[in-house]
């Protein structure tokens, strides 16, 4: 293969590949947008149930139709088939589900394998009936888009912006129902119906995805996008759009490279390509991925080491001042002289390896400097640091004794300053809660009335 | 079935009479409600009147069929027998005077929508079939929740709220609803002691807009301090009606019967508000 046969691919020079291609980045517009709403009624299970019962119905239209003279392997009949006994599934499934006790994954485990069994074993008997080449229609199992037609195209295209257009129409009421029905069915919306609607477009999208992706794989492409989508962002609109866009980019990219090796399979290229997008965001995107979450948790990790640091480093200080002076209320009394780093391994449970790993952080930061005497010294702007960090957590703990009942929602430890989260007077008050309790220690004086001074 | 119901219900023949004089203004008249999940009856031959403009607790042992009266009365779940009228007329007439807090453990909290988004859904009703939320419908759900403390909260996604947060985002939801009577499933379920607060003030602000509303309750030493009206509920109505009158030892014991540990608790709060 050299550049040229590349280039003509990608930008859908050929014809036959112009007709495959767009038929599955159209379909993954659609699939991924119905498949938002499908993921988030939970009901992904159910569409791959929906997807399995439909064979039968392939098998049983296309008997039908040759055995009466037409030609059975016309597409729209087929597909109808496909969507008779699809729904017949999903009907047979609800009424297992609504008369018995078994559990909805018996149920759905139950219509997907008895008929999925029956539509192989009927499309074995059509392949039998003399004189009739039921070849290719075994290719709606595993998908086969090199089949496409423009005529299949044209429905696949009309059957995809139909159910994009309906989908987008109906966002508000489905948003409604998937969060939550309960609601929806007591302000008068007819829950039933909108179930049903959702699930006719779930049946629409399955059943012109059969002859590209197939019924085995369908479900991926489906759920794949919109679960990759969700890891981006926390907005469902924006989620929808985003499932559309990797549901088509898995449409395009999967048909595109099969078209390139004509030996892969379509179906299994696009689904794959959709399960690469979802493994990428599940590990970057940077909402809800993996590693940048691992990240921020690091990074906060880290912060909290560096305060506790500071915040002994500022306790030994206090110690090793003279308490007679600090009878007068607001005196800042504690002054900055070296001390053993060993002092600091005795304040808490840190192992003398991390600590000496947060010193060094912190000697990075400017905000200390540890001497070769094995002392440390506070810089001018780690004392002051180690001052406010101090005062933040003695008001925060203040706070969390006398008034955590009330809100415990307002104590933001991260806080760059209290005041920046209470009221000025609320943390006058915690300051002489703090006095009263512990009047030797002297509350560091808040950064902000410095400039006052 | 329900003539057996009727049988083992000896207040079943008392609420035919009642029919005739039921005034037809009252929010909520409930009449011969029995309801039965796979044939285990869950309410029995419930008859309820409720006045206009009272804060009313509902309160009972667990599986008493609280909130399956408040869903009973919602349609949510069918009715076996009996009838429920909202202010004279069927509930579907009149969804728009009813506003409905459902459990908060009821949804999935991972939802991608904000908490605005979800205030706004108490809107959706009156915008009507295919109509997008509009800068009208967003004031409004911002407004309820200024009015339950946390309008600064709007744009956060709710798996990002407290649960007294997300507790007050379904009370701003029904706010937006602006309805006359509420419905509420143990709006006090787990939340802090802000949240509750803010629950109390938001319910006298409706008490004293002439609104009503029913509140499942399970904090027995807070029911006389919160509600003016009460009903006792296990499977039937033991007693309905002023907190003062019907919220009694005896009342209790009939309504818990043998679960010690509650009366108990029971007791103690009768005492406490005894002092």
């Amino acid at each position: 293969m050299n550049l040229s046969d590349l280039w003509e691919i990608l930008s859908l020079q050929n014809y036959n590949t112009r007709v495959v291609v767009l038929s599955t980045t159209i379909l993954g517009i659609a699939t991924g947008l119905v498949g938002s709403f499908l993921l988030l009624r939970k009901r992904s299970l159910m569409g791959d149930a929906l997807s399995h019962a439909t064979l039968p119905g392939i098998a049983i239209a296309f008997g039908l139709m040759t055995s009466w003279g037409f030609d059975g392997k016309s597409l729209p009949v087929l597909l109808a088939g496909a969507s008779i006994s699809g729904v017949l599934g999903v009907l047979l499934m609800l009424a297992i589900r609504h008369t018995t006790r078994l559990r909805d994954d018996v149920a759905m485990g139950l219509v997907l394998s008895v008929f999925f069994g029956l539509g192989i074993a009927l499309l074995t008997m059509v392949q039998e009936i003399p004189g009739v080449s039921a070849a290719g229609l075994e290719s709606f199992i595993y998908g086969k888009p090199a089949s496409i037609i423009l005529s299949d195209f044209i429905l696949i295209a009309v059957v995809s912006v139909a159910i994009c257009l309906t989908t987008i129409l109906l966002f508000k009421e489905f948003t409604l129902l998937c969060f939550d029905d309960g609601f929806a069915a007591s302000q008068g919306w007819p829950a039933l119906w909108l179930d049903i609607a959702l699930l006719g477009l779930v049946t629409a999208v399955t059943v012109i995805g059969l002859q590209s992706v197939g019924l085995i794989l369908i479900i991926a492409f489906l759920i794949t996008p919109p679960t990759t989508a969700r890891f981006w962002t926390n907005n469902l609109s924006h989620m929808a759009i985003l499932s559309g866009v990797f549901g088509a980019l898995s449409g395009w990219l999967g048909a595109t490279v099969s078209a390139l090796y004509q030996d892969l399979p379509a179906g299994a290229l696009i689904v794959l390509v959709a399960a690469a997008l979802f493994i990428a965001s599940m590990l970057f995107a940077p909402a809800r991925g993996v590693v940048p979450r691992s990240l921020r948790q690091r990074r906060l990790r880290h912060k909290v080491a560096r305060q506790h640091v500071l915040r002994a480093a500022y306790e030994i200080l206090e110690t090793q001042c003279d308490h007679e002076h600090h009878e007068s209320p607001g005196a800042h009394l504690v002054d900055n002289k070296p001390f053993r780093s060993e002092t600091l391994l005795a304040k808490r449970t840190w192992s003398r390896r991390s600590l000496h790993k947060t010193l060094r952080a912190e000697q990075k930061l400017e905000h200390l400097t540890l001497r070769p005497d094995g002392t440390v010294l506070l810089s001018e702007a780690g004392f002051g640091e180690a001052a406010r960090v101090t005062r933040n957590h003695r008001l925060w703990e203040a706070y969390l004794i006398t008034h955590a009942d009330i809100a415990p929602s307002h104590v933001d430890r991260d806080a760059d300053m209290v005041e920046h989260v209470l009221e000025p007077e609320l943390v006058l008050e915690l300051e002489r809660v703090l006095r009263e309790r512990e009047a030797w220690i002297a509350m560091p004086p808040s950064p902000h009335t410095i400039p006052n001074h | 079935m329900n003539r057996i119901f009727k049988k083992m219900s000896p207040a079943g023949d008392a609420a035919v009479e009642n029919l005739s004089d039921h005034p037809a203004g009252h929010p909520l008249s409930v009449h011969d409600l029995t309801v039965a999940y796979h044939r285990k009856p869950v309410l029995w031959d419930v008859d309820l009147d409720i006045p206009d403009g009272k804060l009313v607790g509902i309160v009972g042992p667990n599986g008493a069929g609280k909130s399956t009266l408040l869903k009973a009365c919602l349609e949510l779940i069918p009715r076996t027998s009996g009838e429920v009228a909202i202010y004279g007329e069927p509930y579907k007439n009149q969804r728009h005077l009813v506003g409905y807090v459902p459990q908060r453990e009821s949804v999935d909290w991972d939802f991608p929508v904000s908490a605005l988004d979800v205030v706004a859904m108490g809107t959706y009703r009156k915008l009507g079939w295919l109509k997008r939320v509009g800068k009208k419908e967003r004031d409004l759900a911002r407004h309820a929740l200024e009015q339950v403390g946390i309008g600064d909260l709007a744009d956060r996604q709710i798996s990002q709220l407290s649960g007294g947060q997300q507790q007050r985002v379904f009370l701003a939801r029904a706010l937006a609803q602006d309805a006359q009577l509420y419905f509420m499933d143990e709006p006090f379920a787990a939340v802090d002691a802000a949240t509750e607060q803010a629950i109390v003030k938001l319910l006298q602000e409706l008490n004293s807009q002439g609104k009503t509303c029913l509140v499942v309750h399970h904090d027995l030493a807070t029911v006389a301090k919160y509600f003016d009206w009460v009903i006792l509920l296990n499977m039937r109505v033991v007693a309905s009606g002023p907190t003062a009158e019907i919220f009694t030892p005896e009342n209790l014991e009939k309504t818990y019967g043998g679960q010690l540990n509650l009366l108990n608790q029971a007791v103690q709060a009768l005492q406490s508000i005894g002092k």
